[in-house]
């Protein structure tokens, strides 16, 4: 009888049971606790305020470029809060964990932490705050009304959620990868990792890069083939050519990502033997592979953010950004460089001296393009007017940032240095050197920069400069002891230290971290006091910076055709410019608006496939079949839908032109 | 601002900063867009083709490629999927001359040998499996079952997607969203023509020549 019952119990549910849920664990037990009550509330309100209808329509269903980008920043800082936690629970523990003393976390849940960290903050943390900023700047810029293929945007936007979404289930059911967070096997094989955490990474990873994959051609399409007239190559925002580049990276290494991650689960659910110890399986095939996209992956996300940089520095200083081609040509070059590097990741592989020379003259070479990029936004800052603006501190900041981190790269990129410090925390330290003062300083620049273009009225500045502090400073706090203590040789990934003359490094990363803590904080205190001053803080006319690319040109916010007219390029810095030749808006002659239709189509194909994915973690088959069934079926059916467009009647875009001119005319 | 003195004009010139006259459409991104898919598909094979290339000789004590490929049969289903995009073609040609139930009728024909070529892969695999040579048997199996059939899941999926669009078809003619459909379809079917020869030669004729 209790045979049976546990044999149905396996067909219902597979590997799921009332033990995959942690109730024995405090920790997680307190962070269901926050967890449940914040969401609850949050659910509690939305439904208090009857928004659910007004959220639906108008955002989850939204194919408008600038909703679909405000969505994306909105999960990028949801995660930032939770890779943080991780961080900062990580920081506390090797504080403490010396000696006796064996720190507050099991070693079975620090591993899952460290490995959790990096695949959020990687993933679910800079990658949708990068796509969002390109997602709502470079249609803006280059003068379009959206994407090449809005719905795909929304599709996208819902995959990269859903990955989120397991990921944060894995926390209260279940577990998370015990491996690091690129999941090396034989330890993730499944000899190793039995147990539903490295399915968890693997499905999360495959689902969002689905996202990843589509949003990188939508934005080449998009920055191909919708330039306003006269946009030549030469004449596009730069940062549009880093959004360009970087796409053209996502188009080209996530799918060898998504390629080498089937892979691994072929070894896991069927028992095939591509990265297995036996059988003729080669793990070190996974370790190349997964840099083959790993590294492109840095300069994903650093590339958007050099853009960032350099409208930042241009606008701020009043000066045409220096040696545009040669921005250009650099961005260029690194992305190309960017596939010629991956085996420095892997130097004590063996793979013998003359291919680790290659690799690290390849490495080092990179570090001229990059550097040329410094001295153009320093030529370009030389003899200007700088305005000393949150923007341009989180500029500054990444620059003395950016150049130690840059240097200490080139010094791992000598291989024999490399063996020494190969897996030590110097690593650590080099890597979120360039990775915290170059893109999380990048994106705060840019929220900070094109934050009253999304909503109307700029960030409050006291508040962006104490968030900007106190990340600098606890930037240099927690990672510069990291550096003295990978070149004293402690290797990374260690939940506890017997030498206690260490303990006082890691204290010190610890301080660094809290002030990490209060420079999130400080963040999220200016987005409320800018809600609420916004009055205050109001810009009518679309460019409170003095803008120099189209965005500016337009109202803050956008109407959802973006521009009224098209309008003609003739330079670069476009909008500059226009006002330089005494730019008139036009006030009459309105054409109604060709613009796409908003549908749930994507939400519902993201969900079906968060759905499946969960099934396949916990081998439930009749749900992978059924969610695999209904996501065919559904995408199918969306494709009967002809009906996909309509027009902005031209009195509507006239009402809306007519109340912006009132405006200005009101702002004087 | 400099710019808003003058709007109060009204009448002002505005000619030069815009495309008033509402001329500017930008193109159709959509073929460029399926391309730039299809190269990004066409990695995911060429990490597959590197893992038969790395790992294709460890038979682990097993069978090789000469122990177990069937060369007739693969020939045989070769041209199946050759001839499926000859048909293919011609379906495009008869689209071009609008010709509907011409395009219908070559299109199922594409769909057939596309199912002959599938089933035909279908009966290879499980002869092998029958004979102990699965996919877990080593890694050279393990990197060929991958290979090949991700290349027949694309076949099968673009024999789904064919279906759909007969349908769509015949419900609404040859309109511009089918024509663009069929010309995704077209490229998609003739990429993974082009991904077979590569599997052809690199795996059955000089796995038999190893």
């Amino acid at each position: 009888m209790h045979e049976e019952r546990s044999q149905l119990m396996q067909t219902l549910f597979g590997r799921l049971s009332l033990e995959a849920i942690p109730y024995h664990e405090p920790i997680l037990l307190a962070t269901f606790a926050v967890a449940a009550l914040l969401g609850g509330s949050l659910f509690g309100y939305v439904t208090y305020q009857r928004k659910w209808g007004y959220l639906y329509r108008e955002w989850f269903c939204s194919i408008d470029h600038k909703k679909i980008g405000i969505m994306y920043m909105v999960l990028g800082i949801v995660m930032l809060i939770r890779g943080f936690a991780d961080a900062i629970m990580m920081r506390l523990q090797q504080a403490i964990a010396f000696g006796d003393a064996a720190g507050y976390l099991p070693p079975h849940h620090y591993d899952q932490i460290f490995t959790a960290h990096g695949v959020i903050m990687i993933f679910f943390v800079a990658m949708p705050l990068i796509t969002g900023l390109m997602n709502y700047i470079v249609p803006l810029q280059i003068g379009a009304r959206d994407v090449a293929f809005p719905f795909l945007n929304n599709f996208s936007f819902w995959m990269t959620s859903a990955g989120a979404a397991l990921v944060m289930v894995s926390l209260f059911i279940g577990e998370f990868a015990k491996t690091g967070w690129l999941a090396y096997p034989p330890l993730s094989g499944v000899a190793y990792s039995p147990d539903v955490g490295v399915d968890y990474y693997i499905w999360s990873l495959q689902i969002a890069g689905v996202g990843t994959l589509l949003s990188g051609v939508n934005l080449l399409a998009t920055i191909v083939k919708m330039r306003a007239p006269g946009m030549t190559l030469m004449k596009m925002p730069i940062f549009t050519w880093t959004a360009l580049c970087t796409n053209v990276l996502i188009v080209a290494a996530f799918p060898v990502l998504t390629a080498v991650l089937v892979l691994l689960s072929l070894d896991r659910y069927v028992g095939t033997a591509f990265f297995t110890n036996d059988f003729g399986g080669n793990p070190m095939m996974y370790v190349n592979l997964i840099w083959i996209w790993g590294h492109p992956e840095v300069y994903i996300l650093i590339l958007p953010v050099f853009g960032v940089f350099s409208e930042v520095v241009s606008t701020f200083s009043r000066k045409r950004l220096f040696g545009y081609a040669s921005m250009v040509y650099a961005t260029v070059v690194i992305t190309i460089l960017s596939y010629l590097v991956w085996l420095h990741h892997f130097f004590t592989m063996g793979s013998g001296a003359s291919v680790n020379s290659f690799f690290g003259i390849t490495t080092m070479i990179i570090s001229i393009p990059t550097g040329a990029k410094i001295f153009n936004w320093l030529f370009t800052m030389y003899r200007g007017r700088i305005q000393f603006e949150v923007p341009m501190l989180w500029t500054i900041g990444f620059m003395v940032t950016f150049v130690v981190g840059g240097m200490t790269g080139v010094l791992l990129a000598v291989p024999p240095a490399d063996f020494v410090l190969h897996n030590s925390l110097f690593l650590i330290a080099h890597f979120h050197n360039v990775i915290i003062g170059g893109v999380v300083f990048g994106v705060f620049a840019g929220i900070n920069f094109w934050f009253p273009k999304a909503t109307g009225f700029k960030l409050d500045p006291f508040w962006g400069k104490t968030s900007f502090w106190f990340w600098f400073v606890g930037f240099w706090f927690a990672f510069m002891p990291l550096y003295v203590l990978g070149l004293m040789g402690v290797t990374r990934r260690l939940s506890h230290f017997d030498d206690p003359s260490l303990q006082i490094w890691f204290q010190i990363a610890a301080f660094g971290a809290v002030l990490i803590l209060f420079g999130i904080v400080a963040f999220l205190v200016q987005i409320y006091v800018s809600i609420r001053d916004r009055e205050k803080l109001r810009d009518h006319t679309g460019d409170p910076w003095g803008g120099r690319t189209l965005e500016w040109s337009t109202s803050s916010p956008p109407p959802d055709y973006n521009f009224a007219f098209t309008p003609v390029v003739r330079e670069q810095d476009a909008w500059w410019d226009m006002k330089a030749r005494g730019h008139q808006r036009p006030l009459q002659g309105y054409l109604p608006i060709h613009m796409p239709k908003s549908t749930g189509a994507g939400l519902l194909l993201a969900g079906l496939s968060a759905v499946c994915g969960f099934a396949f973690i916990w081998h439930i088959w009749w749900l992978v079949v059924a969610s695999f069934v209904a996501l065919i079926g559904s995408a199918i059916a969306h494709t009967f839908n002809y009906n996909r467009d309509f027009y902005i009647p031209a009195d509507v875009v006239t009402r809306v032109e007519n109340e912006r001119t009132r405006l200005l005319a009101q702002q004087g | 601002m400099a710019h808003s003195a003058t709007q109060a004009l009204g009448t002002a010139d505005t000619s030069g900063f815009y495309d008033l006259r509402g001329e500017h459409h930008p193109e159709n991104g959509t073929m460029l867009g399926f391309w730039l898919y299809l190269m990004s598909d066409c990695l995911v094979f060429a990490v597959l083709f590197a893992m038969y290339g790395v790992v294709g000789g460890s038979y682990a004590a097993g069978p090789s490629p000469k122990d177990l490929f069937d060369l007739p049969l693969v020939a045989v289903n070769t041209s199946m999927l050759l001839f499926s995009s000859i048909t293919y073609g011609f379906a495009m040609l008869e689209m071009q001359r609008n010709r509907q139930s011409a395009t219908l009728l070559w299109l199922a024909v594409t769909g057939l040998f596309g199912v002959a070529f599938v089933s035909l892969e279908i009966y290879e695999f499980l002869h092998l499996i029958h004979e102990g040579a699965g996919p877990q048997r080593s890694a050279f199996l393990s990197a060929f079952f991958t290979l090949v059939g991700t290349h027949g899941l694309h076949v099968s999926f673009g024999i789904i997607w064919l279906i759909t669009l007969m349908v769509q078809v015949t419900r609404r003619g040859l309109s511009v969203e089918n024509r663009r459909r069929l010309n995704c379809l077209s490229l998609f079917w003739h990429f993974l023509d082009v991904v077979w020869i590569g599997v052809f030669t690199f795996v059955y004729l000089m796995g038999v020549l190893r």
